[in-house]
């Protein structure tokens, strides 16, 4: 089976780059490359992840000025071809600005930067991004975040739930959606977003961080792992 | 000059100092040169006061690739790799300005690693605060906290581990000291030595602004009430563009274009450019016109003595200038030649066409003055040893109470409050986080691990700083030893008071003394380090806190052990002898309010076989958990084992002194660890052979903490008491 190609986009300030390069080659296999942020076109990829970190410092908002690279508009031509993308942390956020998914990010209502294990339980399994897992399915991973709470209208809430695209919500350990088990406020304990169509998974949890046992967990292995399987 | 002796004191060189300058250069110096000799001479950038003796520090060793002197220590770990690591004060900026003074402090020591070469993997703060109660404090302490995740976390770096005292010494003068470790190939190492006449000199990241002016003056100064006046001295972090130098810096590494590279810390431009000159036997020109300014009319003194962050002073090769500003500029960075290096050895600063100043070298670096102060020991350390500590305790009524209390107290809590603001995943390396004894993390590509650890209870050196000192050093050394690594090198902060006050001096130099001995015995060489003096407010010092930093080593990660207890039926073993040594502890503090006493007592030749056993019995794969016991004794040791592995503990001790004087002594030199039952000969064997005692205290299991007869107290409640927070 050929490798999957993959592009980690880098923009100045990215720092989960390197991390999520490691996970998608150990993981999956993927033949990754790191793609600058000024690249202009991203037809040679399968699979294009947006990692976390500090694009621009977050300076303005998390995401706001990442949004205006020249790479989000490869992005966007990307997309409109049903390209998958996975957007991680400050890829969610940048995502969010980019209004590829509705909604936008809050501070955290603690005010603070919050990394600690949380539980997330999979809302569905039929995205390209989680097919194998079983719906209800507790992971274990890390946050690392402080404007992860999730905030949309009323009626953006009602669309999300209608076209079933929340994939994660906070829960406790058994997996109930829990005022406790919810880290930063989001409303509905969303955890993580996809588009209708499926294509594009936005999660505020790091699965790179969790994809080797001796890291404390190997919940999130599974994702990069459906991917390869969704593109083989 | 007018005002001769104003402008001395403004500078803070002293009469006789400025004697030395005009008798050396045989002329007055001008306003620019007196303050280049200000920085240079400064305590903080000549170790005029602390020099002599810090040679006594055991710097070599097998494993030792450079010793003190560079801008960090490093030591090989086989593999064509090694570690690259160093600890630094940011104490006065922090106590002025939290957020940022912490937040650069971070910054900075992030530099002094990746200038040479190594990629930062990790970040610890030894932190030191007054009581928490006071709401000038809790803003110090947000502050700091804040202003340590701000520049961490946007740099990428996760922050693994550290250590939070309280302590009332510190109420005017808190401390803030950053350790910072990196990984580098043993072959690509970078140094601060110039070399080749004629190479051109870069300037390469943020603008220089007038922010910083007095950095290294401050320094080497004490806290008074016009400290206030001092803000605007404070330099303003800025992780994203340090973010974006590191990267450009570490691409540049992986080329041949540059000979030397420095980053401009305490004094700046200054000492960064005369450093650089000096090591290569070398001089330095530079234009002061062509350095990126941030700020209209600043004057050739401003830009010199900046302490602007985010700058690199960079020795490139001739001819390869191009390319070295072609990796700044795809950073989006400021990228200058300011100048050249020259055959004779000297600096000559050109402003406005004009020449600004010109001095010899060996002035300014080998020739800077060193004090032998005058050192005395001070009378409260008589007074403290002969008080017996056990005398001032009485029996605790209710011991569940007394227990809880110790373990909610700030100094003994866990410091969830703070470290869960720090990114401590990133980099996707952390094996264990923050909260064991030591850090520990992978190194991507071999089956490494590499444990770290900061340590050093100022109570005990406030009381006894040699001993105090000593126990700092096998403290961290147990640390390391608990996670299963075994100690490779240490850096340390000597945090202090004036050291023109005798007391002050002595204490200096006992702790001095006494970091070197156990090093010594313990075969752990000291690689680098900082010191930091004149931590007093009003004329009150700080305790004198000596803060060791440790690395460590394990071939392979399945060597590791954690605290937590494992299995119910495990046995627990108590290795090491307990005293009923109170004097200066958690428990003494707590009931007595007081600091007074003999601090436990030491012995670096125990340690050695502490931590040698606990290397045996891991190899032997004989230990489940282990962790060793420090603040708050045994008892504290017990409940974070039940709370980090979520299973009780049945225990039973033959007591020897009175219940609660055994429980919460902070005898040194002891871990508690489990075992299956069935290797229990064994260990007893191989503890025998070391000479350390052991003693069987109890067994796994149960949902409670139940010690003997004295209390018996639910994991749960354990947990709530000791995850209160602040």
């Amino acid at each position: 089976m050929p490798k999957i190609k993959a592009g980690v986009i880098v923009f100045p300030g990215t720092n989960c780059d390197r991390d999520t390069v490691a996970a998608l080659t150990q993981t999956a296999g993927c033949s990754v490359d790191a793609v600058w942020y000024e690249t202009k076109s991203l037809r040679q990829y399968q699979l294009i992840v947006i990692p976390g970190g500090f694009s621009y410092g977050d300076y303005l908002r998390a995401g706001a000025l990442a949004r205006f690279s020249p790479v989000m508009e490869a992005l966007q031509e990307y997309t409109d071809r049903q390209g998958l993308v996975l957007g991680i942390c400050n890829g969610f956020q940048i995502l969010l600005e980019a209004m590829m998914l509705p909604g936008a990010m809050q501070r955290n209502t603690s005010l603070k930067f919050i990394c600690r294990d949380v539980f997330v339980r999979v809302e569905r399994n039929d995205t390209p991004f989680t097919l194998l897992y079983k719906r209800g399915d507790v992971l274990k991973i890390p946050i690392a975040h402080a404007d992860g709470n999730y905030y949309g209208s009323g009626q953006t809430l009602a669309d999300l739930e209608h076209s079933r695209q929340v994939v994660f919500r906070y829960t406790d350990a058994g997996g109930k959606t829990t005022g406790q088990s919810n880290p930063n406020g989001s409303l509905d304990n969303i955890a993580g977003l996809c588009t209708p169509a499926g294509n594009i998974l936005a999660m505020m949890p790091h699965p790179e961080r969790a994809a080797d046992r001796v890291l404390g967990s190997d919940d999130g292995k599974k994702i990069f792992l459906s991917i390869k399987k969704a593109l083989a | 000059m007018e005002n001769l002796e104003t402008i001395l004191k403004e500078l803070n060189l002293t009469p006789e100092e400025y004697r030395r300058i005009v008798d050396r250069t045989g002329r007055e110096p001008n306003l620019t040169e007196l303050w280049i000799f200000s920085a240079m001479w400064s305590e903080h950038c000549s170790y005029k006061s602390s020099r002599p003796y810090l040679r006594r520090m055991p710097s070599s060793g097998k494993n030792v690739l450079i010793g003190p002197g560079e801008n960090a220590g490093v030591v090989s770990i086989g593999d064509g790799l090694a570690l690259v690591f160093k600890m630094e004060s940011h104490n006065h900026p922090s106590f002025i300005e939290p957020y940022n003074g912490a937040a650069t402090g971070v910054g900075g020591i992030l530099r002094d690693i990746f200038t040479m070469g190594a990629r930062p993997v990790a970040i610890l703060d030894s932190l030191r605060f007054g009581e928490p109660d006071d709401e000038k404090m809790r803003y110090l302490i947000d502050g700091v906290v804040a202003g340590i995740a701000g520049y961490g976390n946007c740099m990428g770096i996760p922050t693994v581990g550290g250590e939070v005292y309280f302590d009332a010494a510190y109420k005017d003068n808190i401390l803030v000291n950053a350790m910072a470790v990196g990984v580098v190939r043993d072959d690509r190492i970078f140094l601060a030595k110039a070399s080749g006449a004629g190479n051109p000199v870069f300037y390469v990241g943020s603008k220089t602004g007038r922010d910083g002016i007095h950095g290294a003056t401050m320094a080497s100064a004490s806290f008074t009430d016009e400290t206030a006046v001092l803000k605007p001295t404070v330099q303003v972090g800025d992780p994203f563009m340090e973010k974006l130098l590191m990267e450009a810096c570490l691409e540049l590494m992986k080329t041949d274009h540059i000979v030397a590279i420095q980053d401009m810390g305490a004094a700046g431009l200054t000492s960064s450019s005369v450093e650089m000159a000096a090591k290569g036997g070398l001089g330095i020109e530079i234009d002061l016109d062509k350095v990126p300014q941030r700020e209209e009319g600043m004057l050739p003194y401003e830009i010199m003595l900046s302490e602007s962050q985010e700058r690199m002073l960079i020795i490139a090769k001739k001819g390869h200038e191009k390319a070295v500003e072609a990796i700044f500029k795809k950073w989006n960075l400021d990228v200058s030649e300011i100048g050249k290096l020259i055959g004779t050895r000297e600096i000559i600063v050109r402003a406005n066409g004009q020449l600004q100043a010109r001095l010899p070298l060996d002035m300014l670096v080998d020739e800077a003055p060193v004090y032998t102060r005058y050192a005395r020991m001070p009378a409260s350390i008589t007074a403290a040893a002969t008080v017996n500590a056990a005398e001032l305790i009485p029996e605790p009524k209710d011991y569940r109470e007394t227990f809880l209390s110790l373990l909610s107290s700030p100094t003994i809590g866990s410091k969830r409050w703070a470290f869960e603001q720090y990114d401590h995943s990133v980099g996707t390396d952390t094996v264990i986080k923050p909260g064991a004894d030591a850090a520990l993390l992978r190194i991507k590509g071999t089956r490494k691990g590499i444990a770290m650890t900061t340590d050093g209870n100022a109570r005990y050196t406030e009381l006894a700083p040699f001993a105090g000192s000593e126990i700092a050093v096998c403290e961290a050394a147990r640390n390391i030893a608990c996670v299963g690594a075994r100690p490779l090198a240490v850096t340390d902060c000597l945090n202090f008071g004036n050291p023109e006050n005798p007391d002050v001096m002595w204490q200096f130099i006992e702790s001095i003394n006494g970091i070197s001995a156990a090093c010594l015995t313990m075969g752990i060489p000291v690689v680098s380090g900082n010191v930091s003096f004149y931590n007093e407010t009003e004329g009150s010092s700080i305790y004198p806190t000596p803060v060791i930093g440790m690395v460590g080593l394990m071939d392979t990660l399945e060597q590791r052990i954690t605290p937590g207890f494992k299995d119910n039926g495990d046995v627990i073993v108590l290795l090491g002898e307990t005293l009923d040594e109170c004097g200066g502890s958690e428990y003494l503090k707590l009931v007595a309010g007081k600091i007074t006493g003999a601090p436990p007592r030491v012995s670096p030749e125990t340690e050695r076989r502490l931590v040698d056993l606990i290397g045996a019995l891991n190899k032997a794969r004989l230990v489940k958990s282990a962790s060793d016991c420090s603040e708050g004794g045994l008892a504290v040791t017990l409940a974070q084992c039940a709370m980090a592995g979520g299973k009780g503990a049945k225990i039973n001790i033959a007591w020897r002194y009175r219940p609660d004087l055994e429980l919460f002594s902070e005898s040194q030199h002891r871990i508690v660890l489990t075992a299956a039952r069935r290797h229990l000969r064994r260990i007893e064997t191989m503890a025998h052979s070391s000479r350390i005692p052991l003693t069987i205290i109890g067994a796994v299991g149960g949902k409670n903490l139940a010690i003997g007869k004295v209390f018996s107290v639910p994991v749960e409640t354990m947990r709530v008491a000791y995850e209160k927070g602040l």
